[in-house]
């Protein structure tokens, strides 16, 4: 073998730059979907982080029906005491699980005396809540001197909302709830903090203690309208829904669990740039086909007289046949090995001199480029295996040659 | 047992709707270590027979065997493998691998066809560029050889093996007319010493003059069948 690949390798030598050129066109392939790759994986992963860290949650879990009301924050769909203690078992039991923050959400009209509006709101515990979304302090654009996140008596307004009716920090509010029953109930706040948006559902909604809310509501028992659920590892999303859905099948009442994915159109954002992976690895086979055919193509016909040659002296048809296929291995690995070396390089730069962007109303977000070795491997792979199968038809050619006929070639 | 035994041979090519007769059945036979020349005009089936004898091409009818193997009966696989072990081959344009050097060249049949051992091969390189005097130009690649020197080297590719029968198919056209003595010197030298039969296709009344028999050949036909040396010098 090892001489095959010697010569092979003298052969791509001769013609050196049909050799550079047919390298280059792959190393220019691989540079560009590998940073695809890494930018579009780097841009995924910083929206969903957005999204899940700052307000979703990996999953949550609700009462059946209450999602596809959510626009009405349904009330009659809270999950009751029992059902919020059997999901809670359910998740201390689930592996995979890190944290979990109950919430009572509610549509409630607000109202800074002299003017009113409407508003969204979530009663949750602070320090759950910011166990389960840690980027929830990080949206405080302002807050008072209280060392906790949100203490009774407190409200975080969204940004929206605090420059339109010009509030700050400290400033007394008023939020007016429609309870269950119909009658409506008025509890006084101060403003605690000012949250940024995040794009995304309930990315404006404002927050309030879990005993609070349900003070507000006049609810007679603990209620929770979802249990949002981090996890320590988000890659086994759907390993850990499917875990749960289990655990919580043999509780009475009917449950739904969603990801994150199911509930923000970001999920179809990233779809899309799944897609498009696919696509610009189809592309980089393309370039690597058409190029490797070509040149090997052009090699077995300007080198048909020394096919004969070499068939004639005794060279056995798989030989013939290996030699072709090394030469178009070997450009394949050349080409995957600077294209690597230079993709690693240029992500490296990018890290260097990172690359700022918007997203939404999210500010100054900063691109981390990383590729993985899998991603590495698996994209350099498809180089060298193209390469070395788009070589199979010209050395199969090659290999079949009438000697004679190849001879007679001036 | 003679080296090559035809009998009958025939070769008939089609091009299109046209048949071409080549070799309109042959008698000969060849013992070893001949140093023999198939003559003729252009068409006369001379190369066609070098092709048959080669193992590149099959007869249309008739028998030939070559060191006691028929070898209308080998396939591609057995063809190449026969050839390998028991013939070599210098060609008009000397056709080396310009990749390789001079000493590559004829290592190439011991590695590539033979899988010879490193030190035997090395040992059998040595000993044959000696022999065809090209150990100061080992190192040289083809492009940097004359005309001689290719077909030199080419000479010692031919035996690496210790082929018992060489087919050379006008070694001689494209040297001047020393170069070409020399060349025609070398390989009836490297007759005697190894024994190896050589088979030529020619127009060259010099390569003529130096066979021990000549195989005139007209229209596919044998015209001056089994001729002795003194027919060649005639």
């Amino acid at each position: 073998m090892l001489r095959l690949v010697r010569l092979a390798a003298r052969n791509l030598a001769r013609y050196w730059r049909r050799t550079l050129l047919t390298s280059g066109l792959m190393v220019l392939g691989l540079v560009a979907v590998l940073l695809f790759v890494s930018v579009s994986g780097s841009f995924q992963r910083l929206i969903v982080g957005q999204i899940t860290d700052a307000m979703l949650g990996h999953l949550q879990v609700h009462a059946r029906g209450y999602v596809a009301s959510i626009d009405n924050l349904p009330l009659n769909l809270n999950m009751k005491p029992d059902t919020v203690a059997a999901v809670e078992r359910a998740l201390g039991e689930t592996p995979g699980v890190a944290a979990w923050s109950p919430r009572l959400k509610f549509g409630a009209m607000f109202s800074n005396y002299t003017e009113t509006t409407s508003i969204r709101l979530n009663g949750v515990l602070p320090a759950r809540e910011a166990a389960t979304v840690p980027l929830l302090p990080g949206r405080l654009l302002e807050r008072g001197s209280a060392p906790a996140l949100l203490e009774p008596g407190g409200i975080l307004v969204p940004e929206i909302l605090a420059r339109g009716m010009g509030l700050a920090v400290g400033d007394p509010v008023v939020l007016v709830a429609t309870n269950l029953d119909g009658s409506v109930n008025g509890k006084t706040f101060t403003v605690a903090g000012v949250l940024g948006d995040v794009t995304g559902p309930g990315g404006r909604d404002g927050y309030v203690h879990l005993d609070d809310a349900r003070a507000l509501l006049r609810l007679e028992q603990p209620e929770v309208s979802e249990i949002a659920v981090r996890l320590s590892d988000p890659d086994a999303l759907a390993a850990t829904r499917a875990r749960l859905v289990r655990a919580l099948a043999g509780h009475g009442a009917p449950l739904e669990v969603h990801t994150w994915e199911g509930l923000s159109p970001f999920a179809n954002i990233a779809r899309m740039i799944d897609v498009l992976d696919v696509f610009i690895r189809v592309l980089l086979v393309g370039i690597v086909l058409i190029a490797v055919m070509n040149v090997m193509i052009m090699a077995v016909y300007e080198r048909i007289r020394e096919i004969g040659t070499i068939a004639a002296i005794g060279t056995r048809p798989r030989r013939i046949l290996g030699l072709f296929v090394y030469e178009g291995l070997l450009l394949g690995l050349i080409g995957a090995a600077v294209g690597t070396v230079v993709s690693l390089i240029l992500v490296w730069l990018l890290n260097l001199y990172p690359v700022h962007f918007t997203f939404g109303r999210d500010q100054a977000l900063v691109l981390a480029p990383t590729l993985a070795p899998v991603d590495v491997l698996a994209i350099a792979g498809i180089v060298v295996l193209v390469a070395a199968a788009a070589s199979l038809q010209p050395a199969w050619k090659a290999a079949r040659m009438d000697p004679i006929e190849a001879l007679r070639r001036v | 047992m003679p080296l090559i035994t035809a009998q009958g041979l025939s070769k008939t090519y089609r091009t299109g709707d046209i048949e071409v007769q080549a070799l309109r059945g042959v008698d000969f036979t060849i013992e070893p270590g001949a140093f023999a020349a198939f003559v003729g005009p252009s068409g006369s089936g001379k190369s066609t027979v070098l092709n048959l004898i080669g193992c590149l091409d099959k007869p249309s009818a008739g028998r030939l065997t070559v060191l006691g193997t028929d070898v209308a009966a080998l396939d591609r696989a057995a063809a190449a493998a026969f050839r390998g072990t028991h013939l070599g081959f210098i060609f008009q344009d000397f056709n080396l691998i310009p990749v390789l050097t001079a000493c590559e060249n004829i290592e190439y049949p011991l590695l590539m066809v033979q899988d010879w051992p490193e030190a035997r091969r090395r040992a059998r390189v040595t000993e044959l560029l000696e022999a065809v005097g090209m150990g100061p130009q080992a190192r040289k690649r083809p492009d940097q050889l004359s005309g001689g020197q290719k077909q030199r080297v080419a000479v010692a590719r031919a035996l690496a093996t210790h082929a018992q029968l060489v087919i050379a198919d006008e070694p001689t056209a494209n040297l001047d007319h020393a170069t070409a003595q020399r060349i025609i010197a070398l390989m009836k030298r490297m007759r005697d010493e190894y024994g190896t039969a050589f088979l030529f296709s020619t127009h060259d009344p010099r390569i003529m003059a130096a066979a021990e028999a000549i195989y005139a050949l007209e229209d596919g036909r044998l015209v001056a069948p089994t001729p002795s040396v003194a027919l060649a010098h005639a």
